[in-house]
């Protein structure tokens, strides 16, 4: 059984339908990339699994658990991470800080614990810090931790988001569009990145605007256009396949 | 520095009625400590969370008629001062809870209305509950405190005493929050609810959690407000209370605690010490000239004029606030330079 599971997920926004008949793996320890162009409905596929949006049809089912409908913080909590597309990190927080609400789903302490800062806070408080520290330190973000997210240079906010998400311990991570408006070198490095994430043992769901871009480092590619599936498979068989190609180039390239 | 500075004044604040032996003055110094505590309160919900939270005052009010209820002759219930303080905290909490389950889910502006809405109808079922809340008269005789045989009275100083005592544990209270999971949490709802839910934060808990505790703090201020006093009525609790205790936090500088201690003492004395103090004088000033006018005067009804006119300085010259937390700061001055934040994706 995989991870995670997609079975024939729709989801219509009024007459439009954004997600159609999606059937889809993640197993352990893979990167798998969803791809397509613009409004294909790859986000949507993101939003639906972490309960932005309940399904319209069809079943979403994370390590035998079924998310239909769950609400986002009880995604998290399951072992689930994501990153945005369009960067939302709390910008008037540190950097440090951010990572650190990014562990809350893991946290125990109560209200009163905090306001009394009894030492099982105190304790879990440092752990947290100190675990948020390993994982700016990962990204290259140490230098900046005492920073406001929103005073980080574009890509370091890319790698924060991921940085925030990880501190969840995930098993599951999805990431949508990290390179998205970096620099051809950024994203090279970036898809490094995703790969030692993996080696942490953190499978990935990956959305990605560039084919050629995934190609590499994926297990398994699945092309989304106007919310179908038009191919799934190995990167090479992918690349090749004709209605893939139409679906990038256009209708009569 | 840091350090050293808050406790000089602390040790500055504890000689207060050594050297200013005037009775009107310390009870005005004491009746600022309340409205700190207000603004305490509203900021955790404002300041922190970011929820715009109108008709505060009704949590003020709650606090004070519970203890009004359960330490006066009205019923012939006399609970001790004391434990009152956490109960009638408890209740002001409790109604914070059941307003907030439903209206915290709505958006902003929608909150806004809805405990704008709550804030009048207290005072209006107060008023009209007559049988027993005493109506428009409220509830006389209420207990003062007492401690080791040393009965309160009507001298302010053992309750100016007393709210500093309760504005330091305060401050401990809050700053441990700030700086903890719930801390973290109010603010990156903050800034960004739906991205603090993919964090694991329960947003709807969080949010009547600072709700709640941000009543709370107003019930306290209650209780030690009607003891003062021995008696309440419904109009120490309308809009125009709310509308106080938001300029406050508005003038300190909202989510700092220095900022809202200074804003509310600023508000405060001005409420309290200054502009009845002024009346004093011009009225003195008139009666002596024979100037029919000045020596029928009352400035403080000219008190809103004075808030607006000092709010609205504020807004052009330092929108943040006189002691701005340092995001404030940026958040005001930023979004003016950079445009808007990052649209919403999912
Ligand atoms: N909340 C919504 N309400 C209505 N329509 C929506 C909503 N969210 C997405 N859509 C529509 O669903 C379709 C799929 O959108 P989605 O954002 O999933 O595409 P995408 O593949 O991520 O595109 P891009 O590469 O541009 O990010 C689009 O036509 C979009 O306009
Ligand atoms: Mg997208």
């Amino acid at each position: 059984m995989a991870l995670l599971e997609l079975r024939a997920l729709c989801k219509n926004f009024g007459g439009l339908a954004a997600v159609n008949n999606l059937t889809l793996d993640v197993q352990a320890g893979s990167i798998i990339s969803l791809i397509g162009p613009n409004g294909a409905g790859k986000s949507t596929v993101f939003n639906l699994i972490t309960g932005i949006y309940a399904p319209t049809g069809g079943s979403i089912v994370f390590e035998h658990r079924t998310l239909n409908g769950m609400r986002p913080d009880r995604v998290t909590a399951a072992g689930i991470a994501r990153t945005f597309q369009n960067i939302r990190l709390f910008s008037f927080m540190s950097v440090l800080e951010n990572v650190m609400v990014g562990r809350n789903a893991r946290m125990h302490a109560s209200i009163a614990d905090s306001a009394l800062r009894t030492r099982r806070a105190t304790r879990e408080d440092r752990e947290v810090e100190h675990r948020a520290r390993e994982l700016l330190d990962f990204f290259g973000l140490t230098s900046y931790g005492s920073e406001w997210a929103r005073n980080l240079p574009y890509g370091m906010q890319r790698r924060l988001e991921i940085a925030r998400a990880l501190a969840s311990d995930p098993r599951l991570l999805l990431l949508d569009e990290p390179g998205a408006g970096t620099n051809p070198a950024e994203k090279q490095a970036l898809m490094r990145l995703v790969q030692s994430v993996r080696e942490r043992g953190v499978t990935v769901l990956l959305i990605e605007h560039d084919m050629h871009l995934v190609m590499g480092i994926s297990d398994a590619v699945h092309v989304l256009d106007y919310g179908e599936q038009i191919a799934c498979g190995p990167p090479d068989r992918v690349r090749h396949d004709p209605r893939v190609i139409e679906a990038y180039l256009g209708k009569g390239a | 520095m840091k350090r050293v500075l808050p406790l000089v004044i602390i040790v500055a604040l504890a000689f207060v009625p050594l050297l200013d032996r005037n009775a009107s003055h310390i009870s005005a110094y004491a009746d600022t400590g309340g409205l700190v505590l207000l603004a305490f309160g509203l900021n955790i919900i404002v300041g922190y969370t970011g929820l715009l939270a109108l008709g505060f005052a009704a949590f003020f009010a709650i606090g004070a008629y519970t203890y009004a209820f359960l330490a006066s002759p009205q019923f012939g219930i006399h609970l001790n001062f004391w434990p009152m303080i956490g109960v009638s905290a408890a209740v002001a909490g409790l109604f914070g809870l059941v307003l907030g389950a439903p209206t915290l889910r709505l958006r902003g502006d929608y909150l806004a209305i809805v405990t704008l809405g709550f804030g009048e109808i207290v005072p209006q079922v107060l008023q009209n509950l007559d049988k027993w809340t005493g109506g428009p008269d409220g509830i006389a005789g209420i207990d003062q405190p007492r401690l080791f045989g040393f009965g309160f009275g009507f001298n302010p100083v053992p309750y100016y005493y007393l709210y500093l005592a309760i504005i330091l544990v305060s401050l401990w209270l809050l700053n441990n929050l700030r700086h903890s999971r719930i801390g973290r949490s109010w603010m990156a709802i903050r800034e960004d609810e739906l991205a603090a839910a993919h964090m694991g934060i329960n947003t709807t808990t969080a949010k009547l959690a600072a709700f709640s505790l941000g009543a709370a703090f107003a019930g306290v201020a209650g209780v030690l407000f009607a003891a003062k006093l021995s008696t309440v009525s419904p109009s120490g609790f309308d809009f125009n209370t709310s509308v106080m205790i938001l300029a406050a936090l508005v003038l300190g500088g909202m989510g700092n605690l220095p900022g809202v201690i200074t804003g509310a003492v600023i508000i405060g004395l001005l409420n309290f010490l200054i502009l009845p103090q002024a009346t004093n004088w011009v009225q003195t000033l008139g009666q002596q000239m024979h100037i029919a006018v000045l020596a029928s005067v009352d400035l403080n009804q000219y008190r809103f004029l004075v808030y607006g006119i000092i709010l609205v300085t504020v807004m052009l010259f330092r929108p943040e606030g006189l002691i701005p937390s340092a995001t404030r700061r940026a958040e005001l001055h930023a979004e003016a330079s950079s445009g808007a934040p990052a649209q919403a994706d999912g």
